[in-house]
């Protein structure tokens, strides 16, 4: 699907099309973004502002436009995030359904690729995912985590600015309809 | 009924998926238990392609420097390196036992203790989610590794093994805000609490307002809390600010100064003595070397005389009286009690001869005998 015209909001259901992917791209897609947030920031300290499992989880869940579809990639991504952090399993796990049920509710509304509306959904996201874990966190766990509205803003530009480039490159394994 | 499920089909399974999620932090928060078996999942799915990617990063690079650039420098290197840090730990060992007694008895003492037993571990990868001070290492429960052992490098302590798997294990860093442990001051031996913050820099608690702590002290184990064996170095106190009841000390913790990579595991921990003088490979300030003589007359006159050598200012003092009482023809160490001293208001000339005494140095009451200007 090609984007075509100026307008954002698509008029029918059936404007918006479902994307759809390979099955190993389903696999491998979110084990590598979970690969790169536990791995590449041992080298290269500066990416460890990337929230590649976020990022994948919102692409997924703006394209296959099924609000199921979207919320069991959030939470299945979300637990394996939990797996390899010392937080109990469910904390992120929570978070990443919630958005890609959200993500996927927004794409049924919207023409989704559109590379403003993706990056303003991919900032909203990640401004939601922060915000949401840091209240999980506070009310749940009773930790006394810092947010610090200014770095999270900056933080979701960035992340904002590096999921459009990460969707196009996604965009090229889409199954051909 | 059913038709209400399918209208709301979707709503529906979220709250579901949400609901078990919150029974599962709930079970895991309320019993302080883990789901073991979902963690053991990921591991399993992740630390295999994070192996091939690191040997492949590992691969490449060894070809690059081992073959193309450096042949067999780098093993060589790798080789070198493991071995010093091997002898790191034997000589902060021997130099503790050797602050406490006599050489012998620390040899002897020595030969009848064995060192800490150590797994060598490798980081491969850090732990996921916000503020997340975990790292995971490449040795697990078929290397002998367990859940609560201590973590360290040469430098000092770096963490604990919070969760062993077979082929990895996550390590809980000195940093994260989660961590605790007790540490003894080197000086007054003031035991306190070592607590991480999520920053580079740690704190201690439970340190009372009256102790004495002062900023520059070193900070060692104490082995209170039955995972770090006592005398590993923790860090350096950066800053102690009074409070009540307890002091505000923050830590620069020594174990990660040099970055994360390896790590040793301790398997078997043996208990140390605090020493008494900091770790050996404390960085020592070295000046930069006094300028060339270039015969000029110096701006200063605190530099002395033209030709005058380089040196602290006690130095060039003894310089001066070593001259006038050349000059004179006297030698230091050789009078008699109640003998005539040489005249320090003199100042000798430049061939050697007397001079007049308009730029001399203070009355030889005030100055320091010639022989007791000491050599720092």
């Amino acid at each position: 699907m090609s984007y075509t015209g100026g307008h954002i909001l698509l008029s029918s259901q059936r404007e918006g099309q479902i994307s759809r992917f390979p099955a190993w791209v389903m696999v491998v897609v979110p084990l590598g973004a979970i690969l790169f947030q536990v791995y590449v920031p041992l080298f290269f300290e500066f990416l460890s502002f990337l929230e590649m499992p976020l990022l994948v989880v919102v692409y997924f869940a703006l394209m296959r436009r099924s609000q199921i579809a979207g919320l069991t990639v959030g939470a299945l991504v979300g637990l394996a995030q939990d797996s390899l952090s010392k937080n109990p399993l469910g904390m992120l796990g929570i978070v990443n359904t919630l958005v890609g049920y959200f993500a996927a509710s927004v794409g049924l509304r919207l023409d989704v690729d559109h590379p403003l509306i993706r990056m303003l959904l991919t900032f909203f996201f990640f401004l939601f995912h922060q915000l949401f874990y840091w209240l999980m966190a506070r009310a749940l766990l009773g930790q006394q985590l810092a947010f610090e509205v200014q770095r999270t803003l900056v933080l979701g530009l960035l992340n904002a600015v590096v999921g459009i480039s990460l969707f196009h490159f996604l965009d090229k394994l889409r199954k051909a309809t | 009924m059913e038709s209400f499920l399918n209208r709301y089909r979707s709503i529906t399974v979220l709250l579901l998926v949400i609901l078990a999620q919150l029974v599962l932090v709930a079970f895991q928060v309320k019993n302080d238990r883990d789901v073991r078996m979902i963690r053991v999942w990921t591991v399993t799915a992740v630390t295999p392609v994070a192996r091939l990617v690191e040997g492949l990063r590992g691969g490449s690079l060894g070809f690059i420097r081992n073959y193309v650039m450096l042949r067999d420098t780098h093993e060589e290197n790798r080789r070198l390196q493991a071995e010093v840090g091997r002898l790191k730990l034997d000589n902060y060992y021997l130099k503790s036992e050797l602050n406490m007694a006599e050489r012998a008895k620390a040899l002897a003492v020595f030969q009848s203790q064995t060192p800490s037993k150590t797994v060598a571990a490798t980081v491969i990868g850090i732990g996921a989610g916000t503020n997340s001070k975990v790292v995971m290492v490449d040795r697990g429960t078929v290397s002998g590794v367990e859940r609560g052992m201590a973590v360290v490098t040469p430098d000092g302590i770096v963490g604990k093994v919070i969760t062993a798997y077979p082929m990895a294990s996550s390590v809980l860093l000195i940093t994260d805000p989660d961590f605790a442990a007790g540490v003894v001051s080197q000086k007054s031996r003031v035991h306190g609490t070592l607590k991480g913050q999520g920053t580079p820099v740690c704190r201690v608690d439970y340190v009372p307002f009256e102790e004495k702590v002062e900023p520059g002290e070193w900070l060692y184990t104490s082995g209170d809390d039955r995972i770090f064996p006592r005398g590993f170095p923790v860090g350096v106190v950066k800053v102690v600010r009074g409070a009540q009841p307890f002091k505000e000390i923050l830590v620069d913790p020594s174990g990660m100064a040099r970055g994360l990579e390896d790590v040793l595991i301790l398997v078997e921990g043996v208990h140390q003595p605090i020493p008494d003088s900091p770790p050996a490979n404390q960085p020592v300030f070295i000046g930069s070397p006094p300028p060339a003589d270039d015969g000029k007359a110096p701006d200063n006159p605190r530099n002395g005389p033209p030709g005058a050598p380089a040196g602290t200012e006690a130095d060039k003092l003894r310089t001066q009286y070593q001259d006038i009482g050349a000059a004179q023809g006297h030698k230091f160490g050789e009078g008699v009690p109640g003998s005539k001293p040489p005249d320090f208001n003199l100042k000798p000339g430049p061939a050697g001869a007397p001079a007049g005494s308009g730029a001399a140095p203070p009355p030889s009451k005030a100055a320091p005998p010639p022989g007791g200007a000491s050599h720092p």
